[in-house]
Order: structure tokens, then C-alpha cells, then sequence
């Protein structure tokens, strides 16, 4: 089969290099020019060197981590009691379902639910709060960052739970463990894997949203997303923009790393 | 564990999913608003389904996509199945690994930098920006998923199969239409079901490479968002919605139809065991 092998990974081979390997390295590269097109480093120099772009990148890890944070919180309930119920496999299904509806149309949902005269403010007036401002607000970003990574963070989660085995929670409940006990010990522990899954699902596209910060954070969260796109197609600096994508790029490995690889030497150590 | 109707853990969970789902439903909601705002429901009409349908642009757009999307998932399904093959055919480890990290980049790397990285690589290449850059893009986006549906199929399937139909005096190409194709097509189907959808909510690349002629109803949708609220996005969300119903329910016919197949085989080959 030696020369059919050849002849099956030739475009595979050749998608590999082009839209793999090339669009890395041609970022990379990119990052050294300046808007004139000169080679160099004042691109690296000015990001670390000023403190607005340094300010920027903490604050867009903030809101991702906030984003992840939040709905780590919604999620792990959900995936839990979701494991428990009967006919799991359909409600696990009804929670994906919205991750099938485009992306826009749901933060376009929330423009029409958080404008000034929308249905959260009827809520509020309500309960006698009054009218806020709610859209072009960070609350509302994360509001609805959380609310579109929600299915991406139970998925995992929900494989990690229904994969433990329930005898072992049965041992730590006979051996006089309690409730709180037989989580935080047993099965918290047991689905670290899952969490760290779905906290690298939702971290690093949380990091890169780019039509949220528009559509519904009025620009007042720039994301490094947010960042590099205006830099690729508003103020055309292409090589300020490639230098951020490869800070992002940096931040993705490290973050692969810190949720991926501790798996398979946490596993040997245990 | 028994469980009462009342539990307050069921009541977390129909929460959970009251939020996820009301956004959807509002939208369509007021799809059918006789007045022109997401907020006041004035009575009921089709009239921003007709106004919908009469807007040639917005169909056009709608039929781009399609086409983009059908036309994508397919040459990606083909890349992504003959990728898929190669690697299996891979005997060093080192090497399978590395192949199987390079397929996995462009899975998880940002969508701007994908984005990002791809108008570099076609300005780089003189490309004029348009229908062909969008399809490019997404015919590489969608073949790791491709492969990754697609190999665990190859892995599971027995080797002296192979073997046998070799022995048999079978040629390489009845081997791989007869004995390996019909083994690995449900994960293709798979496959290609997910490049389609993939290619369909795809907003962040396209809207980098799209340059200014050409639009998908993604960005489309995102520049109509950016001027305010217009009820004819509304109707449109509510077809869209049943659309995805229709392709998941493509989808689940897909599983069981390869669920019973399986089933069956199991059947058949218990009944040889038996007699």
C-alpha cells in the first residue's frame, strides 16, 4: 500500500503546508514590519514598551477570565445534576441545540433584549429598579460571553461525570464521607479533567471575541481580538496587528499547556 | 435516586435552560411583530417574511453561503478522508504525532488569528479577495475536523480485514472502495455534516478575508446589527432556526442509521458464532 500512501497525502500534505505552516510563519514574519513596510522591531518595542498595549492585554485576560469564571460556576451544576437525570442523552442534546443557531443571531438577540425599552428592563421595572443602561456595558460583554460558551463548558464537564465510575462515589458515602466530603474529595477531582477542557474551550476564544465587543460592549471591552482586527481592517497596521496575534498565539500555547499536559503527569503521579 | 418533579436541582436545571433557550424565541418571537421594534409586540403578521423574501440581496447572500458551505465541506470531506488515510498509513509514532498536533492547530487557534493569518496569506499571494479566498479559507478550516472523524473510524476497523481481501487477491483500489470506504463511512458522513455547519456559523474568518464584494449571511447579519434592529433578521433567525433543527435531525438519522447498522452486524456475526 506504500504507493497509494503517497498518492492520498498529497493534498493533505499540501493543506498542511499552505494553510497551516505558511499563514504562521507569514504572521510571525509580518510582525517585524512596521506600518512603512521597513523590517524591525519597534512593533514588539512599542507593545511592551507602552503601557496601553500591556493595559489592554491584562484587561482582555480579565474578562476571559471572569467569562470562564462565571460560566465554570453555571456550568458544573448543570453538567452534574444533568448526569443524574434519565434521559440524559436527549437534555445533553437540548443544550447543545443553541450552539447550532449562528453566532450573530443570538448577540443580536441580546440587542433587542437589553435596549433601553427591552424585555430585561421591562423585568426591572418590575421589581421596582427603574430602567438601566444595560447594553454597551462590560456586564452585559460578559453577560453574554457566558451565555454563548455555557454548552461549550458543560460538554466536557458532562463527559468527565458520566464517564466516573459510581461505585467510587458509593465507596466514599459508605466510608462515612459526607455529602461536601464525597464532592470536593471524589468527584471534583476525578472530572479536573473535563473543567480543564471546557476552561480551554472557553478561555481562549473568550480572549479573541471580537464582534461582541462591538455588538454588545460598545467598545468599552477591548479584547485582543478586538485588537487585532482593528488593526488588520480599520487602521491597516498590519504588523502592530500580526505582533498581537502572536502574543495571543503565545498565550494559547501556554494556556494548552497549563490545562492539557499536567494530565498525563498528574495521571503518573496518581 | 429517585427524584420528585419539584426538586430544586430540576428547577436549576429548567433555568439553565430557560436562559439558554429565551434569546432564541425571543428573536422569532417577534418575527411576527406587525410593528418595527424588538420591543414592542404591536400585533401579529408575515409582513417582514414577505419583506424577507421580496429582498433579492438578502437571498443571494443566503445562496453564497449555501453554496460556500456545501462546496467546502465537500472538498474538505475529500481532503480530509484521503488525510485521514495517510495518517493510518503512518507506522512511526514520532511522526503520527506530530502530523495529528499540525492537523490540530488550526482547531484550536482563534478564529481572528486564522482570520488574521489567511488575509496575510493571500494578499502574500496576490489572491483577490472574494468568493474564492472565502472558500479557500473554509475548505482548510474544515479538514481537521474531517480527519478527526474520520480516523478514529480507520482505528477501529480490523486489520486482517485488510489482510483477507489482499490475500483474497484483492488490488489496492478494490480494498479501499470495497473492504475500507464502507468502514469508514459513517465517520465521512460525520465529517462532512460538521465542515457543512462549521462553514455555516462561521463569522470571524470569513469577515477577514471576505474583502468588500462578496458577503455571507454571517457578516451580512453583523453589519445589519451594527444600525440597529431590523425585524427582517428576526424572520431570518426564525428560518435559520429551523433549519438547524432540520440539520440536526439530519444528523441524529445519520447516528442511528450508523447505530443500527452497527447493531446489525453485531447481529449477524453473533448468529454465524452460534451456528
Amino acid at each position: 500500500m506504500k504507493k497509494y500512501n503517497t498518492f492520498y497525502s498529497v493534498p493533505y500534505v499540501l493543506w498542511l503546508l499552505l494553510f497551516v505552516i505558511a499563514p504562521l510563519v507569514l504572521i510571525v514574519y509580518q510582525s517585524f514590519f512596521n506600518i512603512n513596510g521597513q523590517l524591525t522591531l519597534s512593533n514588539y518595542r512599542e507593545y511592551f514598551g507602552s503601557g496601553t498595549y500591556l493595559r489592554m492585554t491584562f484587561n482582555s485576560i480579565w474578562y476571559a477570565f471572569i467569562i470562564t469564571a462565571v460560566t465554570l460556576l453555571i456550568s458544573y451544576p448543570t453538567a452534574y445534576w444533568l448526569s443524574q437525570t434519565r434521559h440524559k442523552q436527549l437534555w445533553l442534546l437540548l443544550i447543545i441545540l443553541p450552539t447550532w443557531i449562528n453566532l450573530l443571531l443570538k448577540a443580536y438577540a441580546f440587542i433587542g433584549i437589553f435596549s433601553q425599552a427591552g424585555a430585561a428592563n421591562h423585568f426591572f421595572e418590575f421589581i421596582g429598579i427603574g430602567p438601566q443602561q444595560i447594553l454597551f456595558t462590560k456586564g452585559s460583554f460578559i453577560l453574554v460571553a457566558a451565555y454563548i460558551e455555557i454548552p461549550f463548558m458543560i460538554l466536557p464537564i458532562f463527559n468527565a461525570i458520566d464517564e466516573l465510575n459510581p461505585s467510587l462515589v458509593n465507596a466514599s458515602r459508605d466510608l462515612g464521607a459526607t455529602n461536601w466530603q464525597t464532592f470536593s474529595k471524589v468527584i471534583f477531582p476525578l472530572t479536573l479533567d473535563g473543567v480543564k477542557a471546557g476552561v480551554q474551550a472557553v478561555f481562549i476564544p473568550s480572549l479573541s471575541l471580537f464582534m461582541l465587543t462591538r455588538l454588545i460592549g460598545g467598545n468599552k471591552v477591548i479584547t485582543l481580538g478586538t485588537a487585532i482586527e482593528e488593526h488588520f481592517l480599520v487602521t491597516q497596521n498590519w504588523g502592530m496587528g500580526s505582533t498581537i496575534g502572536v502574543v495571543l498565539i503565545v498565550a494559547m500555547v501556554v494556556i494548552m499547556f497549563a490545562t492539557g499536559e499536567r494530565k498525563k503527569k498528574g495521571g503518573q503521579r496518581r | 435516586m429517585k427524584r420528585k418533579w419539584f426538586d430544586w436541582r430540576n428547577i436549576y436545571l429548567w433555568l439553565v435552560f430557560l436562559v439558554l433557550y429565551a434569546p432564541i424565541f425571543y428573536l422569532i418571537f417577534y418575527s411576527f411583530n406587525a410593528g418595527t421594534t424588538m420591543t414592542r409586540f404591536s400585533g401579529f403578521s408575515w409582513q417582514h417574511y414577505a419583506e424577507l423574501f421580496a429582498d433579492t440581496r438578502m437571498i443571494e447572500i443566503v445562496l453564497d453561503t449555501l453554496l460556500i458551505a456545501l462546496l467546502s465541506s465537500l472538498i474538505a470531506t475529500i481532503i480530509g478522508m484521503l488525510g485521514a488515510l495517510a495518517i493510518y498509513g503512518i507506522k512511526k509514532v514520532w511522526l503520527k504525532n506530530s502530523i495529528l498536533s499540525l492537523n490540530n492547530i488550526l482547531m484550536v487557534s482563534p478564529d481572528v488569528i486564522i482570520g488574521a493569518s489567511f488575509l496575510i496569506f493571500f494578499t502574500f499571494l496576490g489572491l483577490r479577495l472574494g468568493f474564492s479566498s472565502v472558500l479557500l479559507s473554509h475548505i482548510a478550516f474544515s479538514i481537521p475536523i474531517v480527519v478527526l472523524m474520520v480516523l478514529p473510524r480507520l482505528n477501529e476497523m480490523n486489520h486482517s480485514l485488510i489482510d483477507a481481501a489482499t490475500d483474497l487477491g484483492a488490488t489496492n483500489v478494490q480494498v479501499l472502495t470495497r473492504v475500507i470506504f464502507p468502514f469508514i463511512t459513517p465517520g465521512i458522513l460525520t465529517g462532512f455534516f460538521m465542515a457543512f455547519t462549521y462553514s455555516l456559523d462561521d463569522f470571524a474568518v470569513t469577515f477577514f478575508v471576505t474583502g468588500n464584494g462578496f458577503e455571507t449571511l454571517s457578516v451580512e447579519i453583523y453589519a445589519r446589527a451594527r444600525q440597529g434592529i431590523s425585524l427582517e433578521v428576526n424572520a431570518l433567525s426564525a428560518l435559520m432556526f429551523l433549519f438547524s433543527l432540520l440539520l440536526i435531525g439530519g444528523y441524529y438519522f445519520i447516528e442511528q442509521y450508523n447505530n443500527s447498522k452497527k447493531a446489525r452486524r453485531r447481529n449477524r456475526m453473533g448468529a454465524k458464532l452460534i451456528k
